[in-house]
């Protein structure tokens, strides 16, 4: 198993869908059987090659690189193939897989419009090679590489499969496609990020050839940080566009705008993927460049981050309760939930940084979760409108229960997977890194233990209005199809795994704790 | 002036004495060991229900109720051991760790453990039992005893917890079954409403807890309750510094959950669940989490050094709750209301005992009270069942109609009361002599106030319960149903109650017996409390004709007559429409806080966000779009030549991304792959 520990395995959970696309796109249109069991025998055997990772990872030294390789790539700029894993990593790379696979399960019967299993399943695949290799990269190019590559699938996603209703765009008076609208939104959203973000990629580049060679490698620009070698404006500035670029994708008020439609619009399993992976794509960024790179400047702007986190805990949980549109309103909740992931990262401290990446994993398996049930709800109902809904446990009792489980879980509910990320940043509130200011973040922790009481608020209210009562005169009389058996293999592991974190957090814990320890011991001297 | 009082009433208290205990304990053996099982195994009954309990021959009820009363047995064998030799034991298991804190569910084996333990088996069961009667037929029965298993289950790993984790889990699962079952019946929406109002309303007192167990848990640097009283033994500075905000922080999370003024507005509400949940959890047990909590914390709160005036606040929110609560008891109509707000007002009586230092005493009545409070609540279903409807303006005359219902009522209002020789005569004496005992210690305001409101609480008290007993069994019978006795089922356990809450109290006589006391103080850290050593004969003197007098009066006023509404009401100016609206609580909570919330406050939000921090990008994007509708005139080539960042907006202008999405598809998947290369370019190019 030399050749699986030293970059193959790792290798091959990245390319293997992309391979699997490259069948794909090798498979008549007609032949959607096949189509499926490709899409599936990929995604399963990348699952599984994740899963061995993990079995076979070193827990004891979680904090070192592992099943890594570096080998030269663009030579010219010195760019290099240069992967691994650490106990921060290794928890994302299962979601995604494990994601990936849940995806193509829904999708056996759940074909949106226009149809077109063959590529819907190869943008899938593309974008699973895009997430992991993010998770792995530990070199700046390759990392943008991979965090661009999922830009164009989602987008395509979105503009082909998304929601064809028309809208009026407030302010300007428009009126468009809604899937036209979010797919644009996001691409230049996500795009007008990247940009700043390779800008500060090519600023540490180039500084730092000031004290040696040049380079993109993650690991040596944050020894080079931790010696102090990025420092006044130019570290502002470099922080200045990191910050845009991770902000935008995470995403963080105010630009979040994006998100709202986006998940709206997208197709059910486009919005899985995006509020289980994509967001986490930004936060992991945070975690993983701008803190270890820029130790001093995340010191100076942690009050910042933690403001506009807080702010969009408060904000997005308002904007909630003022939905009726199920979707969107699921779509606001995650930036809420991801406010609170932010809060722990802006305290830049251990229990911080672990609340971050639990929140993450939990955020991933609950919201995919509600994603997957509002998309099915909305292909019965045909409609989003929670005021025309209503009396769903007695239409589909099943479909109600799951509903109210994921409800719980995403409010918080202590024994529940949601609960530690929480929990944990309000924790890591009170008691920041030393030197950040604890009125500021202990005023932080108040706020956002209100947020938890209005993140109850509007999750009770949606279940209220869909779940409970009488049906209206609209559905009486319809007969409904609950939970089919594709839904249930889809649904069932995110179920299991939301009770398996929320009882044993270890699962995600028992890899973090010690990296995060490490990075944190590097980036500030602990 | 308050200071002159005392030696006045000196003499009452004149048995009372300030007392510790020697704590000799074992630490249980196997039976200790395995007292997870006593959490586990009502988890996994729910669980099991849920998938089977639908397809099994008792419809879950059985697996329910086993699991129950394995909870049961296996609480009064610890029990017993306990007061044999004393049972100190606290278990573990390792589930993670985060920074330098380690998470860990484990299990508490000690006398206010084992005490809890009892109490939610030994009611639990009984009314478990009363459920299979009193909710036949009903469509959603396996959904009920699922849910209310979940809810024996969370109590029970707050219970056991011996860090403040598993207490926040408990205590958020206890919440949501009580959410599921006071919605249970969710057809209507006026009962999803009460159990959203009960979920929010704990859910604000739970944020404050959340704080609580954060500044308590870094301030001790551990979650563990053993640890916490280490560090208080050691003089921890950071405890010292926070201790006050951490103890008022979890103070409120009590609150909360036991239904203090002014949080108190969910339980009432709450009386919408099926009357089996109002007796087991809204009366007997769950409310009375935030009472043990602060047990549980006991030496925390009894050391000012640590925990600085949080004790006082402690007594006065616990004395307005028990009087101004108790008030709201007498205008209700609902028979079931006016049990709530007597548990409310009872609740209050625990609270301020913990207060005042009276930890055996307060504990003693959640003891009591669990026992005939559930035996009311169980009576009032069993009315409720006879004569379909919850009002005592339907009921009237039903001691003819439904005897074993009528003594066992009888029993339970004695106790309640606080009648000689019955269980709440001893309990509630003991609060009150203790308030008195604290009071004369040290005299302070807000101990005298405590002792006059005790006091006048159980004047209150007697006199609501005349009025229901009144209204509900004397009389004629006013209602349009044909009233009947309820079946065994039913009826079994309440005598088995009945019997409880009349014999109860003499586990602690004072003077005469002291079991209560020797199994409740088995603990790790030594309790230091006020409690009453024999009777104190000065306070019965006072509190027992209060009592006798209020059920006097109260029967007098509310005694049969002809007219109805003058008989039901009665309507003293400014007070009564106080009462009647609830001292208007819950209207300001509604119009003050929840409507403009959820109103303009949530639609400005989203204006904003659509119009203010969206118009950024709308705008951007509206500018350039005429600029590029301007490029595209002057030449179309530019627009197909380029496929970047900024091309995206220009062909996005030119209508061509939209041709594009409704032409064929087949060219998106050459375009993805272009998008890859171009951009694999880019970096070629840099």
């Amino acid at each position: 198993m030399e050749w699986f520990d030293s970059g193959w395995g790792l290798s091959l959970i990245v390319f293997l869908p992309l391979v699997g696309a490259l069948i794909l796109a090798a498979i008549p249109r007609a032949n959607e059987a096949g189509i499926k069991w490709v899409a599936l025998i990929t995604a399963l055997v990348t699952f599984v090659l994740a899963i061995v990772v993990a079995v076979r990872f070193d827990y004891g030294s979680a904090a070192q690189m592992q099943f890594g390789t570096d080998l030269p790539w663009i030579e010219a700029i010195n760019a290099r193939y240069h992967i691994g894993i650490d106990g921060i990593s290794l928890p994302l790379v299962v979601l995604s897989a494990f994601i990936t696979v849940l995806v193509v399960i829904y999708s056996w019967n759940h074909w949106p419009e226009p149809h077109n299993p063959k590529l819907l399943m190869a943008l899938t695949m593309i974008l699973a090679t895009g997430m992991t290799g993010t998770f792995i990269a530990l070199d700046l190019v390759l990392f943008f590489v991979f965090f661009e590559v999922v830009l164009l699938p989602m987008y395509f996603m979105i503009g082909i499969w998304g929601d064809t209703s028309m809208r009026i765009v407030p302010v300007v008076h428009w009126e468009i496609e809604l899937r036209i609208y979010a797919s644009i939104k996001f691409f230049l959203f996500t795009l007008f990020g990247s940009a700043f973000m390779l800008l500060g990629f090519l600023a540490l580049y180039f500084k730092s050839g000031d004290v040696g060679a040049n380079t993109f490698d993650i690991l040596q620009l944050s020894e080079l940080g931790r010696a102090g070698v990025f420092t006044g404006a130019f570290a502002f500035w470099v922080f200045a566009a990191m910050f845009l670029g991770f902000a935008v994708k995470v995403p963080m008020w105010p630009l979040h705008t994006w998100l709202p439609d986006a998940h709206t619009a997208a197709p059910t399993i486009g919005s899985v993927i995006l509020a289980a992976i994509l967001l986490k794509l930004g936060t992991y960024g945070f975690i993983r460049i701008l803190i270890p790179i820029l130790p001093q400047e995340a010191e100076r702007w942690a009050w910042f981050i933690g403001l506009l986190a807080v702010i969009g805990i408060i904000y997005g949980s308002l904007a909630c309760l003022a939905q009726s549109d199920m979707k969107r309103l699921i779509a606001y909740s995650s930036v809420g939930h991801m406010g609170f992931v932010m809060l722990g990262v802006a305290t830049l401290s251990e229990i911080g940084i672990n609340a971050a990446i639990i929140g993450m994993v939990a955020h991933g398996v609950i919201t995919g979760l509600l994603f997957f049930i509002a998309g099915s709800m909305a292909h019965r109902y045909h409609t989003r409108d929670m005021n025309r809904l209503g009396g769903q446990m007695i239409l589909m009792p099943k479909m109600g229960v799951i509903l109210g489980f994921a409800a719980m879980a995403s409010l918080g509910l202590p024994s529940l997977a949601g609960f530690w990320g929480e929990f944990m940043s309000l924790l890591a509130s009170f008691n920041p890194l030393p030197g950040l200011d604890v009125t500021v973040f202990r005023t932080f922790m108040v706020i956002a233990a209100i947020g938890t009481v209005l993140t109850a608020g509007y999750m009770l209210w949606m279940l209220r209005s869909v779940n409970f009562g009488e049906p209206s005169a609209e559905w009486k009389d319809h007969e409904f199809h609950d939970i089919d058996k594709f839904e249930w293999m889809a649904w069932a592991p995110l179920v299991v795994m939301t009770i398996a974190i929320g009882i044993y957090p270890a699962i995600v814990l028992g890899a973090t704790n010690d990296a995060v320890a490490n990075l944190v011991a590097k980036a500030f001297g602990g | 002036m308050l200071a002159a009082l005392t030696p006045l009433f000196a003499w009452l208290a004149f048995f009372s004495e300030e007392g510790g205990h020697e704590v000799h304990a074992g630490d249980g053996g196997a039976l200790a060991q395995w007292a997870w099982l006593i959490p586990v195994v009502p988890m996994v009954i729910t669980f099991l229900i849920v998938f089977f309990g639908k397809h099994s021959p008792l419809k879950g009820w059985g697996m329910a109720t086993f699991g129950m009363a394995f909870v049961a047995v296996y609480a009064a064998v610890l029990a017993w051991k306990n007061l044999q030799e004393g049972i100190l034991y606290e278990g573990s298991i390792e589930i993670g760790r985060i920074g330098d804190f380690t998470l860990e569910w484990g299990w508490l084996v000690d006398g206010l453990a084992i005490m809890m333990y009892f109490v939610v088996g030994v009611v639990g069961f009984l009314v478990f039992v009363y459920a299979k009667g009193y909710m036949k037929g009903d469509p959603r029965y396996t959904w009920f005893f699922a849910s209310f298993s979940l809810f024996a289950g969370g109590m029970l790993v707050l219970v056991s917890a011996p860090n403040l984790i598993q207490l926040i889990v408990g205590w958020e699962l206890v919440g949501v079954s009580s959410y599921l079952l006071i919605a249970f019946y969710w057809e209507d929406f006026d009962n999803v409403d009460a159990g959203n109002k009960a979920f929010m309303v704990n859910k604000v007192a739970d944020a404050a807890l959340f704080i609580g167990v954060i500044i308590m848990a870094l301030s001790a640097g551990t979650f563990q309750f053993s640890e916490i009283f280490e560090r208080m033994n050691e003089g921890q500075t950071l405890l010292v510094q926070f201790g006050f905000w951490a103890g008022l922080a979890l103070f409120i999370g009590a609150m909360g959950k036991s239904a203090q003024f002014p949080l108190h507005v969910w339980l009432p509400d709450a009386m919408a669940g099926p009357t089996p949940v109002s007796a087991l959890m809204h009366a007997a047990t769950m409310v009375t989490a935030g009472i043990y909590l602060v047990a549980r914390l006991f030496p925390f709160y009894q050391m000012p050094e640590f925990s600085g005036d949080v004790s006082t606040i402690i007594v006065i929110i616990g004395a307005i709750t028990l009087f101004f609560m108790g008030l709201l008891a007498l205008v209700q109509d609902d028979i079931k209301k006016v049990l709530a707000y007597s548990t409310v007002s009872q609740l209050g009586y625990m609270m301020a005992a913990m207060g005042v230092g009276a930890y055996t005493a307060g504990l003693f009545h959640l003891f009591t009270h669990a026992f005939f409070k559930s035996l009311l609540f169980l009576g009032a279903g069993s009315v409720i069942h006879a004569v379909h409807s919850n009002n005592m303006s339907d009921m009237g005359g039903l001691r003819k109609y439904l005897p074993a219902t009528f003594w066992t009522f009888m029993i339970g209002t004695a106790a309640l009361v606080g009648l000689f020789p019955f269980a709440g005569f001893w309990s509630k004496d003991e609060i009150i002599a203790s308030a008195y005992y604290s009071a004369s210690e040290n005299p302070t305001a807000a101990a005298w106030f405590m002792v006059a409101l005790s006091i006048s609480g159980a004047f209150i008290t007697a006199f609501y319960m005349a009025r229901l007993v009144s209204l509900t069994f004397f009389g004629k019978y006013r209602g349009h149903a044909s009233p009947h006795e309820s079946p065994a089922v039913m009826t079994v356990p309440l005598m088995i109650l009945a019997a409880f809450a009349a014999t109860a109290g003499l586990l602690n006589m004072p003077g005469l017996t002291h079991v209560f006391t020797d199994w409740v103080t088995v603990r790790a850290f030594p309790i230091i409390e006020h409690h009453a050593t024999s009777p104190s004969w000065g306070l019965l003197m006072i509190v027992t004709p209060v009592v006798l007098g209020a059920l006097a009066i109260g029967f007098y006023i509310f005694r049969p007559k002809d007219t109805q509404a003058e008989r039901d009401t009665f309507s003293i100016p400014v007070l009564y429409p106080l009462l009647d609206n609830k001292y208007y609580i819950d209207d300001f909570y509604m119009d003050g806080i929840v409507r403009p919330t959820m109103g303009p406050v949530a639609d400005g939000t989203l204006w904003i966000d659509q119009n203010v921090i969206d118009a950024v990008p709308n705008l951007t994007a509206g500018a350039t779009m005429h600029v590029a509708e301007a490029v595209n005139t002057v030449d179309q080539n530019v627009v197909d030549g380029v496929f970047n960042e900024a091309g995206a907006v220009t062909e996005a202008a030119g209508g061509f991304l939209r041709k594009m999405f409704t032409g064929r598809v087949q060219q998106y998947a050459a375009i993805s792959f272009a998008g890859v290369v171009v951009i694999a370019a880019l970096f070629m190019i840099f």
